[in-house]
């Protein structure tokens, strides 16, 4: 028995915010309450914390099976644990890929057997991720995925597109799209603007989400089946969410920390700016904030991609995209709520509530549900240095950064999986 | 020396001053000095080059200057190594600075945060082209003594082009003013907001009136990755023809960086006419370089603290 004391409880899926006490039992929550008193359970401060659900994270990499050299599942979920993060769901973008029910199993009972938190796999939308045939996708739902996805070489036929997202409908899975015109992102390393043209790097118009973003919608409307949009980084993509979802249609979204707190101003020749989608206009910027106030955007979610040291100390052309996030996510969130763009309880939702409902799942602190519970402070400052991250790889641009707020005990299943 | 934008008009007025003992030399019957005397400058070419690489060589022999000489062709690269490693390896040799042009925008950039000798650009991707700009700059201020309120008319594939980056950065910080002219698709927006007066027009007539120099660029097939512009619409819209030079001011000076293709681009008449600069602006290319090498590697005066600690 564990007793999580004198905690402020805020939970979205409630609309809880109040001081009350934890009382977990195994692997569940047993009681919420004001004041318990249970003389045998071991107890928790959590005196100027706030207890909120286990954050969830709908988009990470964590290498394993294939390139364990930048990541492996042990050292993805320990740092997803420090993140706050209960449970992450990694794309299946690994070698080989998770098409098919055997990696899936792999996978999830690697996690099992290692991971300080749960791992929802993504499963492929086709096989091989090739965007030629469907994959094995109601076996690897029986295997343990909780959507699919080809991320990171999005199905370019609408036709495909078409019957992933028909087929995904029947299974109730929802279809998570890196949306990405090919043809326009061919080559370029950033986004094209001022700024490109002023590093001379080739850039990817903005245009290259909104028009994969405008087909995804309309095949959704199509279909019925659940989409969601992943990684959104433009205002012309996140005015067409905004407006599928007036018209009723079942599209959801996420933003990443790194969209809403950098530019590509900030781009130089440093490959730690160098993620795909590429770091957006300050009116992107603007937009994702709005949309992260106004209710738009489902989910923040941190594309955690790591990659070891030697392969993005390169030329910027020649760097693979992606940066790890996992650490770094819920304290850039918080500096929005410092800023007072956002308030506190959104901030949660969008890290709780919100996910969850993209998966189809609801996640309340209630008694008898799983005791995944994220603890965390709005003021304790620290400083994030890339060397002591629990992630294999070092590829942030946040390294040095200070902030005020972290999580500070993250609670999987009744055992503490990270204490500050 | 790795661009032009970080430099202030002062220093680049001081390296042009510099240039000028350099051209006299160029015009001796015996051209070779003995100031870098036992120095060595690698150079690290990784792009195809004939022209800037010759030129470098040559200006580090007539200083006197040792080269090492890496070209892609030969390198290590062609077997997998990373920059990283291949310019390490450079540097254990102990050049005193490294000459080097890249593909990659940004590489110059990318090494000399690395190593501890001085990196000097020639070229990186469709960046800048640091001495291309310089020597341009010291040809037109040749012929016109000044460089401010000049009317600058840059013609061609201009958003691909390291030249005309580095030439808006240095003409522009010298008060010279812009007008960029070629395919939609080259000639974007943006270019207006590298910082100098700049501005876009569409037909060629147009962006040649009032002209006081013209730069007309080559069209880079190799850095396409898709189908260029058909060559006969080029030529029909672009290409710096007599007729077409005679909209500019009377006495408009005509600069191509080179390698020209005779036909396409420009009319051999006006590469060949008493308006062209393009034999001097190699000769200065040579005085520009003679001078850099000297700044950035010429023998530190006996009084500076940098001597001393060398010295312990």
């Amino acid at each position: 028995m564990l007793l999580i004391k004198n905690g402020r409880v805020l939970d979205p899926a409630s609309q809880t915010d109040a001081a009350l006490d934890v009382l977990i039992e195994g692997e569940r929550i047993a009681e919420t309450g004001r004041a318990i008193s249970a003389p045998p359970a071991e107890v928790l401060d959590a005196s100027s914390l706030v207890v909120a659900p286990g954050f969830i994270d709908l988009h990470c990499h964590l290498r394993e099976p294939g390139d364990e050299p930048s990541e492996n599942i042990e050292t993805g979920t320990r740092a997803a644990a420090r993140g706050g993060f209960t449970a992450v769901c990694p794309m299946p973008n690994t070698r080989p890929v998770n098409d098919n029910a055997s990696v899936t199993r792999a996978m999830v009972e690697r996690a099992q057997a290692v991971g300080s938190v749960r791992v929802w796999p993504v499963g492929a939308a086709s096989a091989g991720s090739k965007g030629e045939a469907l994959a094995e996708i109601a076996a690897m739902k029986q295997a343990g995925i909780v959507a699919v996805s080809d991320d990171g070489r999005p199905i370019s036929t609408a036709k495909l597109l078409r019957q992933v997202m028909d087929y995904c409908r029947s299974l109730d899975l929802p279809v998570i799209d890196h949306c990405e015109d090919a043809s326009l992102a061919a080559g370029a390393v950033m986004r094209e603007g001022r700024q490109s043209v002023r590093l001379g790097l080739r850039g990817m118009p903005a245009a290259t989400e909104a028009i994969a973003v405008a087909r995804d919608i309309q095949l959704a409307e199509l279909t019925g089946c659940r989409l969601h949009i992943a990684h959104l980084s433009t205002r012309a993509s996140l005015e067409l969410v905004r407006a599928a979802k007036y018209r009723g249609l079942p599209v959801t979204c996420e933003v990443t920390p790194h969209h809403f707190t950098l530019t590509d101003e900030d781009v130089a020749y440093d490959t730690r700016f160098k993620m795909n989608p590429p770091l957006g206009s300050r009116d992107d910027r603007n937009a994702l904030l709005e949309g992260l106030a106004d209710g738009t955007v489902d989910a923040i979610a941190t594309d955690h991609a790591p990659h070891q040291p030697a392969s993005k100390d390169v030329e910027f052309d020649r760097a693979p995209f992606g940066i790890i996030g996992f650490e770094t996510a819920f304290a850039l969130g918080l500096e929005l709520v410092h800023a007072q763009l956002i308030g506190l309880k959104r901030l949660v939702e969008l890290f709780t509530a919100g996910p969850a409902r993209v998966l189809g799942l609801t996640r309340r602190i209630a008694a008898g549900e799983p005791a995944d519970l994220t603890l965390f402070s709005a003021d304790h400052p620290w400083t994030f240095r890339a060397e002591e991250s629990a992630s294999r790889s070092r590829n942030t641009p946040f390294d040095g950064r200070s902030f005020r707020g972290a999580p500070m005990v993250t609670l999987v299943g009744g055992r503490i999986a990270f204490r500050r | 020396m790795l661009g032009i934008e970080p430099l202030s008009a002062e220093q680049i007025n001081f390296v042009l001053d510099q240039s000028k003992s350099f051209q006299e030399i160029q015009r001796h019957p015996l051209k070779k000095l003995a100031t870098l005397r036992g120095k060595t400058v690698a150079l690290a070419f990784f792009e195809a080059s004939t022209r800037t690489r010759i030129s470098f060589s040559t200006a580090a022999a007539r200083l006197g200057a040792d080269t090492m000489n890496l070209q892609a062709e030969a390198s290590s690269l062609r077997k997998g190594e990373s920059l990283l490693d291949t310019v390490r390896t450079l540097d254990a040799m102990k050049p005193d600075c490294i000459v080097m042009r890249h593909s990659a925008s940004g590489a110059a950039d990318f090494v000399a945060r690395r190593l501890d000798i001085p990196v000097i650009n020639a070229g990186d991707g469709t960046h800048e082209h640091p001495t291309q700009a310089l020597l341009d700059a010291l040809t037109i201020r040749d012929r016109r003594g000044s460089l401010e309120g000049l009317h600058v008319t840059i013609l061609g594939d201009i958003l691909h082009s390291r030249v005309a980056r580095s030439n808006i950065h240095l003409l522009g910080k010298l008060g010279c003013r812009f007008t960029l002219c070629g395919p939609a698709m080259w000639v974007p927006r943006e270019l207006e907001c590298l910082g100098p007066p700049v501005r876009r027009v569409a037909r060629i007539e147009e962006a040649l009136e009032d002209a006081n120099v013209i730069f007309v660029l080559r069209v880079q097939q190799e850095r396409l990755h898709e189908p260029a512009l058909p060559f006969e619409e080029y030529i029909l819209l672009y290409q710096l023809t007599p007729e077409r030079l005679r909209r500019a001011r009377p006495d408009a000076l005509v600069l191509h960086p080179g390698p020209m293709i005779r036909g396409l681009e420009i009319d051999p008449a006006v590469a060949d006419g008493p308006q062209s600069c393009v034999l001097e602006q190699v000769t200065n290319g040579l005085a520009v370089r003679m001078a850099l090498l000297f700044l950035l590697i010429g023998t530190v005066p006996p009084d500076s603290g940098d001597s001393r600690d060398a010295a312990d």
